[in-house]
C-alpha cells in the first residue's frame, strides 16, 4: 500500500512536471447542458484536488483535477444525482478528496468544537461578567509609592 | 569569506543571546543595576551581529555566489536584481535569519526607546526575548545552517520558486514577520510581568503599542498574500482556508483580542490575567504558525515523521516557550491584584465579548488546521478540512461580532445601558436597513443573504461614523463649534473608527465577490470577443516575449463598453525553464467598485486560446478594507497618549527593516 501510494505520488509529481499545466476548468471539458454544467462546477467547488494543497478541483490546473473534473461530468450526464457523483469519487479517493468533512464517529470533535468552545467562552463570559459586577466597588486603590512611580513616569514620557 | 564571516556572526549572536537570557535576570533577582544595564548593551550587539549575517547572505544572493548551497538551491544569475535580494527570505534558511533579525530589532528597540521603563521589568523582558532569540538561533546554527558550502559550486543556480518572483511575494514575508515577531513583545512583557508579580497601567500602555504595531504589520501581511494569490493564481481567488493561511491568522485574530483587552488594562486596569494569558497565547500562535510553514508537516504527517528534525526542534521551542510560560502563568497569576468592577453593560464587557468571539474564532481555525492532522496520526483515514467547514463554522461566529462592534464603543466605561448606545446609533441603523431594502428591490428578492451581509457592513461602516457624529455633537451645535470638536479628538478615536470602517468595507467587498461575481469561460481566437457583464472583451493578439529568466506567451485584450475604449489588459503565462514551472498573471483593471480579470490558458488545436474572463463586484474592497484597518491601527500609533510609554518614532522603526 504505502510502496504503490509512494509509486503513484511519484508518477503524479512527474506529470505535474512535464506536462504543461492548463488552468483549471477548460472549454472543451464543459457539457453543453447548462444546468448540468452548473451542478458539475458546484460539484467541483466542494471536492479537493488531492495532489494539490487545500486547492478544489475547480481551481486547480493539476492534470489529477482534470481527470476528476471529467468523471464528475460523465457521472452526472449518465444520470447521476449530485450525492451519487459524490459516492462513485468517494469510493476511489476515500474521504480526503471531501473539502466537506463528512460527519462520522472521528469527526464529532471537528464539527461539533467550534459550537462547544463558543459555549464554554460565553458562559465564562457570564461568569465573569457576574462576579464582576457584584465585586466590591471600590478595590484597595494605588499605594503611595505606586502613585509616584506612575507620576514619574507619565512625567519622565512628557518630557520626551 | 563572506558566508564565513556570516555563520562567524550568527554564532556570536547566538552567545550574546544567551548573556541576554541570563544576566538581566539574575540582576533583576538580586537588584543589580550593572547586570540589568547589561541587558540592553547585549540586545544591541546581538542586533549588530544578526544584521552582519543577514548583510552577509544578501550579499551572497546578490552576488550570486553559488558556492553556498543556499543561494545555489534558490538564485539564478538571470534573476533580475530585486528578485535576488528577495530570495534571501524567499527559502527555510534565510527566512529564519529574517525572522531573528526582526526578533533582534525588537529587543534593540525595548533596549532604546525602554528608558522610562522599571529597571527590574526592562531587564527581564529583555532576558526574556533573549531566551527566544537563542532557541532560533541555535535552530538556525544546528539544522537550518544558511552558509553550508558547496564544493565544486555550480555554474548556475537552480532558481527561485517562479510563483515568488513577484514584488507582492517579494515584500510578504518581511511584514508578516514584523508582525509574528511583534507579539514576541507581548509575550516577553507577559512573562516579565509574572516574573514581577505585578501588572498596572504603566505596563499596558508599554505593551499596547508594540502589540498595536505587530497587529498592523500582520494585517498588511495577510493583505499583500491574499491579494497576491487573487492576482497570480490566475483564477481570482483570494483565501483559501489552506493551513499555511491559518498559520498567520490565528495570530491575527488571537492579536486583535489581545489589543482590545491590553485597551481595557491600560484604562481600567482589570482583566489584567485574561491580557497576560492573551499575550502568552498570542505568540504562542505565532509559534505554531512558524512550526507548521517551517517543520514540513502540512505536505503530510508521514512524510514529517521521516525527516522531523526540524520540526522537532520547532517543537521543541514551542513545548519550552508556551509551556513554560503557561505553567508560569499557572503558578504566579492567582497573586496578580483583581482589577475594578464593570457593570454587564459597559465599554469593559463589550470588549470582554469582543474576545470571547475572536478567541473562538480563533479555536475554530485552530480546530479546522490541526484536526486532518491528528486523524491522519491516530488512524488509517485521512480528511480535508476545506471552505466549506469553515462557511459553517467560523462565518457565523463572525456575524454577532459584525453586529456588535457598532455598538462596543458607543458604551460608556464601568456602566451604561443598551438604550443609551443604541440611541447613538438611529441613523447607522436606518442607513443599514435602508441598504437592505434597496438591495432585496434592487435584486427582486433573489439575494437575501446577501443583502442581509452589506447591510451588516453599512451598519459597520456608519457606526463607525456616528463615533465622530456623537463626539462633535453633530447636528447639535453650530457647525464651526462641531469641527473645533473634530480637533480636538483624540487620534485614538480616529485610528478605532478607520480600523472599524475598514473591517466593514472589506465585508461588503466580501460579500459582493461571493454572491455576484461574473465568470465567462471560452475558447477565442485572435481577434474573438466575448462578453463579460455588459463589457466586450477582445483578444487582439498573443505575443512570446522573453524576460530575463522566463519565456512568456502574453495576450493582449482590449475592453470596451457598448463601443467607448475601456481599457487595454495585458496578460501573461510564463514558463520558468529552470525550474519547469508555468506562472500566470493576470490582467486587472478596477475602477474601484469592480474588477475585470482576464487570464489566457493554453492553445487548442483550432488554433484558439482559453480565455478565462470575471468580473468581480467591490473585489478592490477586499484589501482596500483591511488596509484602511492597518491605516486606523498606525493613526492610533501616532497619538500623543502613546508618547508618554513608547515614542512615536518606534512605531516607525521596525518599518526600516525590509530595506536592509
Amino acid at each position: 500500500m504505502a510502496r504503490s501510494g509512494l509509486f503513484s505520488l511519484f508518477a503524479l509529481l512527474v506529470l505535474i512536471l512535464l506536462s504543461p499545466p492548463s488552468l483549471a476548468v477548460e472549454p472543451d471539458e464543459m457539457l453543453d447542458d447548462p444546468a448540468l454544467e452548473a451542478r458539475a462546477r458546484d460539484l467541483s467547488q466542494t471536492l479537493r484536488c488531492v495532489v494539490c494543497q487545500n486547492q478544489s478541483i475547480d481551481d486547480s490546473n493539476a492534470p489529477l483535477a482534470h481527470d476528476l473534473r471529467v468523471l464528475l461530468r460523465e457521472r452526472l450526464k449518465a444520470g447521476d444525482t449530485d450525492e451519487a457523483a459524490i459516492d462513485f469519487i468517494v469510493a476511489r479517493y476515500g474521504n480526503f478528496v471531501l473539502l466537506k468533512p463528512p460527519m462520522q464517529v472521528n469527526t464529532l470533535p471537528l464539527w461539533f468544537g467550534p459550537a462547544a468552545i463558543f459555549l464554554i467562552a460565553l458562559i465564562g463570559f457570564g461568569l465573569l461578567i457576574r462576579r464582576r459586577a457584584s465585586a466590591p466597588v471600590q478595590p484597595d486603590a494605588l499605594t503611595q509609592a505606586e502613585r509616584d512611580e506612575l507620576q514619574s513616569i507619565l512625567e519622565k514620557g512628557r518630557a520626551s | 569569506m563572506v558566508g564565513e564571516i556570516g555563520l562567524f556572526a550568527l554564532i556570536v549572536a547566538f552567545t550574546l543571546a544567551l548573556t541576554q537570557s541570563i544576566i538581566p535576570l539574575v540582576g533583576a533577582h538580586y537588584g543589580d543595576s550593572r547586570f540589568m544595564r547589561c541587558g540592553s548593551a547585549v540586545a544591541l550587539g546581538q542586533l549588530g551581529f544578526i544584521a552582519l549575517a543577514f548583510a552577509a547572505l544578501t550579499s551572497s544572493f546578490v552576488n550570486s555566489d553559488f558556492s553556498i548551497r543556499n543561494v545555489a538551491e534558490n538564485s539564478n544569475s538571470a534573476m533580475p536584481l530585486i528578485y535576488k535580494i528577495a530570495a534571501t527570505w524567499g527559502n527555510h534558511e534565510g527566512s529564519m535569519v529574517l525572522w531573528v533579525l526582526i526578533l533582534a530589532v525588537f529587543g534593540a528597540a525595548v533596549a532604546i526607546f525602554g528608558t522610562n521603563l522599571p529597571e527590574s521589568l526592562k531587564a527581564r523582558a529583555l532576558s526574556v526575548q533573549g531566551m527566544i532569540g537563542a532557541g532560533f538561533l541555535a535552530f538556525i546554527l544546528f539544522t537550518s545552517n544558511p552558509f553550508i558550502r558547496l564544493d565544486p559550486a555550480p555554474v548556475d543556480g537552480q532558481d527561485l520558486n517562479p510563483l515568488l518572483q513577484d514584488i507582492g511575494l517579494a515584500i510578504h514575508p518581511p511584514f508578516l514577520y514584523l508582525g509574528y515577531v511583534g507579539f514576541s513583545m507581548a509575550f516577553s512583557f507577559s512573562v516579565a510581568a509574572l516574573i514581577e508579580g505585578r501588572v498596572d497601567a504603566a505596563w499596558a500602555r508599554w505593551v499596547r503599542p508594540w502589540v498595536l504595531a505587530a497587529w498592523c504589520f500582520l494585517t498588511i501581511g495577510i493583505t499583500l498574500g491574499s491579494f497576491w494569490a487573487y492576482y497570480e493564481l490566475g483564477w481570482g481567488g483570494w483565501w483559501f482556508w489552506d493551513p499555511v493561511e491559518n498559520a498567520s491568522f490565528m495570530p491575527w485574530l488571537a492579536g486583535t483580542a489581545l489589543l482590545h483587552s491590553a485597551l481595557v488594562v491600560e484604562r481600567r486596569q482589570t482583566l489584567v490575567n485574561w491580557t497576560i494569558l492573551l499575550g502568552i497565547l498570542t505568540f504562542s500562535l505565532s509559534l505554531i504558525g512558524t512550526f507548521l510553514v517551517r517543520s514540513g508537516i502540512l505536505t503530510s504527517v508521514h512524510s514529517f515523521a521521516l525527516d522531523p528534525s526540524r520540526g522537532i526542534f520547532v517543537l521543541g521551542l514551542l513545548a519550552v516557550t508556551s509551556g513554560g510560560a503557561l505553567a508560569l502563568y499557572a503558578y504566579r497569576a492567582p497573586s496578580l491584584k483583581q482589577g475594578t468592577p464593570f457593570a454587564a453593560v459597559s465599554r469593559e464587557s463589550s470588549l470582554v465579548l469582543n474576545n470571547v468571539l475572536l478567541i473562538s474564532a480563533a479555536a475554530t481555525v485552530f480546530l479546522g488546521t490541526f484536526y486532518p492532522l491528528v486523524i491522519e496520526a491516530m488512524s488509517d483515514d485521512k480528511i480535508s478540512v476545506g471552505p466549506p467547514f469553515y462557511n459553517l463554522t467560523f462565518v457565523p461566529m463572525m456575524i454577532p461580532l459584525l453586529v456588535v462592534i457598532a455598538v462596543g464603543p458607543m458604551l460608556k466605561w464601568k456602566r451604561d445601558t443598551l438604550r443609551s448606545a443604541v440611541r447613538k446609533l438611529t441613523y447607522a441603523g436606518a442607513i443599514a436597513g435602508v441598504g437592505v431594502l434597496a438591495i432585496l428591490i434592487a435584486t427582486f428578492g433573489a439575494h437575501v443573504l446577501a443583502a442581509l451581509a452589506l447591510g451588516l457592513a453599512l451598519w459597520i461602516v456608519a457606526g463607525s461614523l456616528a463615533i465622530l457624529a456623537h463626539r462633535t455633537r453633530l447636528g447639535q451645535v453650530p457647525f464651526r463649534k462641531s469641527l473645533d470638536l473634530a480637533r480636538a479628538t483624540p487620534r485614538a478615536v480616529y485610528g478605532l473608527i478607520f480600523a472599524h470602517a475598514g473591517l466593514g468595507i472589506a465585508v461588503a467587498g466580501i460579500t459582493a465577490m461571493t454572491a455576484w461575481q461574473n465568470e465567462v469561460l471560452e475558447a477565442l481566437p485572435v481577434g474573438g470577443k466575448l462578453d463579460l457583464s455588459g463589457y466586450e472583451v477582445t483578444l487582439k493578439s498573443v505575443t512570446t516575449p522573453n524576460g530575463p529568466n522566463f519565456e512568456a506567451e502574453r495576450a493582449t485584450f482590449e475592453v470596451t463598453d457598448n463601443g467607448d475604449y475601456v481599457t487595454t489588459l495585458f496578460t501573461e503565462r510564463r514558463f520558468y525553464p529552470v525550474r519547469r514551472t508555468q506562472t500566470t498573471e493576470a490582467g486587472i483593471y478596477t475602477n474601484v467598485l469592480a474588477n475585470i480579470y482576464l487570464a489566457i490558458g493554453k492553445k487548442n488545436d483550432a488554433g484558439e486560446w482559453t480565455v478565462r474572463a470575471y468580473y468581480h463586484p467591490l473585489a478592490p474592497w477586499i484589501w482596500f478594507g483591511p488596509i484602511i484597518m492597518a491605516l486606523g491601527g498606525f493613526i492610533s500609533l501616532s497619538d500623543r497618549r502613546f508618547r508618554v510609554g513608547a515614542p512615536r518614532r518606534a512605531a516607525a522603526a521596525p518599518a526600516l527593516v525590509p530595506a536592509e
